[in-house]
């Protein structure tokens, strides 16, 4: 079968890849009929994170029909409509059973690179480097998801492919990342990052109580998407010092939340910006902290900030004397999505949620180099590019 | 954590023990001897070259001198009672180079004869060095000790430990365990280039808290160990350690070799608990899809070199 696959930095092909098997009882296999590019895949591409081989698979967010299901798979039938999450759950386990689906202990077959990098390994994920378990992605007509049961849900009827796919990642993530701000009526949020994971955590956090909404980014056009489409008050960094904004447009105070949705590549402005850039390049650090500097500065004191953008690494210039001398809440994580997937396919066949509009872009599988393209650059406005592997 | 068995079969849980007092005391001899022949080789490096049957030329004094100045390092190793097993085994590396030297150097001897026995003296030692660095190895145990948290009571994960036949189910070294009663098992492990059995006796056992094991005589690698179960803190689940005691087919040079085909004893037994984990907690060991992209840089090197050796016909 044609695949989207990685070849190298900065290299995305289409490549013959052999067809998933079933491999154990618990797995099914998924005809993919929607896969969206996701901002965390760029770091691949642009060769940030390690353990990416020739010929990987991408892709972690989508949607589409089961086909085979393993002898021990009782919820789960072919011809079922599924969501499957992104970060891959055993349901077995200490983390899975507490909602802390991303930090499962057993689907990482191969830990031992995260265990050296960071004391201990999280759960396996689609399409994203083998540090990550090394699970082929979704940019592919047919995809193996194990422990099905626990890691895909049915899709309510009278649903498009558009509106559902996003709740595969950016939505369960933007919600995480709101969830973990304990927001309370009258809450004022700052969400750095208006992709389609920012403007996620915009309206999540509307719909979680907050009164008022920041959102931050440089592109004028997410900007004014991001206005249409969740009500969010918007801050464009290029043109406006964004520590001074917040501060007063929250009367001195700084906003209660900070929710960072942009990660390891922010872009910034200034000499602190190109400090970053340039040490990043030398291998020096493997993360830009701009964004995440700025949310520490701006929260409120004995506020809270929400890291959800990917971080790979080690940071430089960590602005450890604000967070704690503010005594800030820092919380953060990849997403924990069986926990938030259910609950938000309920609210989007209620229409409370419909992030169809991110999908600006529909590509066929053979395009997949051109749909990574357009993502990177922005081409045409782009927000999100979905592939229809499936044809 | 006791460790109940090891002593029995004769091997000792410390890796810092090397040998038998015998052996000790010869490592000892040999560490005297490389002092007195690296003052001497020293302090007069053409007297040692003549008595060697060589021409005492500059460069051949030059590198008396430092055979004399290796001997003292050597000397001065082997007399600190570290490690003696590493100081032997450097002995004789120093020996072979001695060897090749004084076979080189025969060719110009001033002296044929008192070549000759030279040559014979340093085989004489070479011979004593590999005779010692045998012993300290052979005795040497390897212990490795590692721990999991398993979602599950101590009793569920002792129960399915009790019955080693389970265990090849996540120790992938393992062929086959077979219970023969009377706390006896038979042990079938996959080992390169050859078949390891073994018969294996329960040597303590405290139902859901510990059992420990060890391999009777006769075994190709002795081996012993101990496996607990205790409660873990806050209700979640059992924290397993394992502690095991071998001693390896090929002493410590075995140990380096199977590190470097990615067989290190302590990445195994982590691994083995980490599938004891997956298959108590999932009821599998969780495996990847190896076909779709198993190019790591250096096969993909291999893979290009060899496609355009192939469109080539070889041809540069």
């Amino acid at each position: 079968m044609k695949a989207i696959c990685w070849t190298g930095v900065n290299r995305v092909t289409v490549e013959d890849v052999p067809e998933p098997e079933i491999m154990s009882g618990r797995d099914a296999i998924v005809n993919v009929t929607s896969s969206s590019v996701c901002g965390s895949d760029l770091h691949l591409i642009d060769g940030y994170l390690p353990g990416m081989r020739e010929g990987d698979v991408l892709g972690h967010e989508f949607v589409g029909e089961v086909v085979e299901v393993g002898p021990d798979v009782t919820r789960l039938s072919p011809g079922d409509r599924v969501v499957v999450g992104s970060f891959i759950g055993c349901g077995g386990c200490y983390y899975c059973q507490e909602g802390l689906w991303s930090l499962c202990d057993n689907t990482n077959p191969q830990p031992v690179a995260q265990e050296k990098l960071w004391g201990h390994a999280i759960g396996g994920v689609y399409g994203y480097t083998h540090t990550g378990g090394g699970f082929p992605g979704s940019h592919a007509p047919l995809i193996r998801v194990p422990f099905a049961d626990v890691n895909a849900f049915p899709v309510p009827d009278g649903l498009t492919d558009e509106q559902v796919v996003f709740a595969s990642d950016a939505l369960p993530t933007g919600w995480m990342g709101a969830d973990m701000c304990d927001l309370r009526p009258g809450s004022v949020v700052a969400v750095w990052g208006c992709g389609a994971v920012g403007q996620s955590a915009v309206r999540a956090a509307f719909l979680l109580g907050a009164e008022r909404v920041i959102a931050i980014d440089r592109l004028p056009e997410r900007l004014r998407l991001t206005e249409r489409h969740t009500g969010a008050e918007t801050l464009n960094f290029e043109e406006v010092d964004i520590l001074r904004a917040l501060r007063e447009t929250t009367g001195g105070r700084g906003p209660d939340a900070c929710i960072e949705a942009v990660g390891m590549e922010a872009q910034g402005v200034g000499l602190e910006h190109a400090y970053d850039r340039t040490k990043q390049a030398m291998r020096m650090h493997t993360e830009r902290g701009g964004t995440l500097r700025q949310a520490i500065l701006a929260c409120r004191k004995g506020g809270t900030v929400s890291i959800i953008g990917v971080f790979g690494g080690y940071l430089d210039k960590f602005p450890i004397g604000a967070a704690m001398n503010k005594a800030l809440t820092m919380r953060m994580a990849q997403q924990h999505g069986q926990r938030y997937i259910p609950m938000l396919l309920d609210r989007i066949s209620r229409r409370e949620l419909d992030p169809s509009y991110l999908a600006t872009h529909s590509l066929p599988l053979e395009q997949g180099a051109r749909g990574y393209q357009m993502f990177k650059d922005k081409e045409d406005d782009c927000v999100r590019v979905v592939f229809h592997p499936s044809g | 954590m006791k460790a109940a068995g090891f002593s029995a079969l004769g091997i000792e849980a410390t890796p810092a023990h090397e040998g038998d007092g015998n052996t000790r005391r010869m490592a000892r001899g040999l560490g005297w001897f490389s002092l007195g022949l690296g003052v001497a080789a020293l302090a007069a490096p053409r007297g040692v070259s003549r008595l060697a049957g060589i021409d005492g030329s500059a460069s051949t004094s030059t590198v008396v001198r430092l055979v004399g100045a290796r001997e003292l390092v050597q000397g001065a190793g082997l007399l600190s009672g570290r490690r003696p097993s590493g100081w032997v085994w450097s002995r004789v590396a120093g020996d072979v180079l001695d060897l090749s030297a004084l076979a080189l150097a025969t060719r110009q001897a001033t002296s044929p004869l008192r070549a000759g026995l030279a040559g014979t003296a340093v085989a004489g030692i070479t011979a004593v060095d590999v005779l010692t660095a045998t012993r300290t190895r052979s005795n040497r145990a390897v212990r490795v000790e590692r721990a999991v948290t398993v979602n599950r009571t101590p009793a569920e994960v002792y129960a399915y430990y009790r019955d080693f036949s389970n265990l090849p189910r996540f120790m992938t070294h393992l062929e086959r365990v077979d219970m023969l009663g009377n706390g006896r098992s038979h042990w079938v492990a996959k080992a390169p280039l050859r078949h390891v059995e073994w018969d294996a006796e329960i040597t303590e056992e405290v139902p859901d808290q510990v059992i420990g094991w060890r391999a009777l005589e006769h075994a190709g690698v002795p081996n012993a160990g101990q496996v607990s179960f205790a409660p873990a803190p806050g209700g979640r689940g059992t924290e397993v350690r394992v502690s095991l005691t071998y001693r390896p087919p090929a002493g410590a040079a075995g140990v380096a070799l199977a590190r470097l085909v990615g067989e290190d004893p302590d990445q195994q037994v982590r691994e083995d608990l980490r599938h004891l984990k997956q298959v108590l907690e999932c009821g599998e060991v969780i495996k990847v899809d190896e076909r779709v992209s198993a190019r790591g840089p250096v096969q993909r090197r291999a893979t290009r070199l060899l496609r355009r050796r192939l469109a080539t016909g070889g041809r540069p």
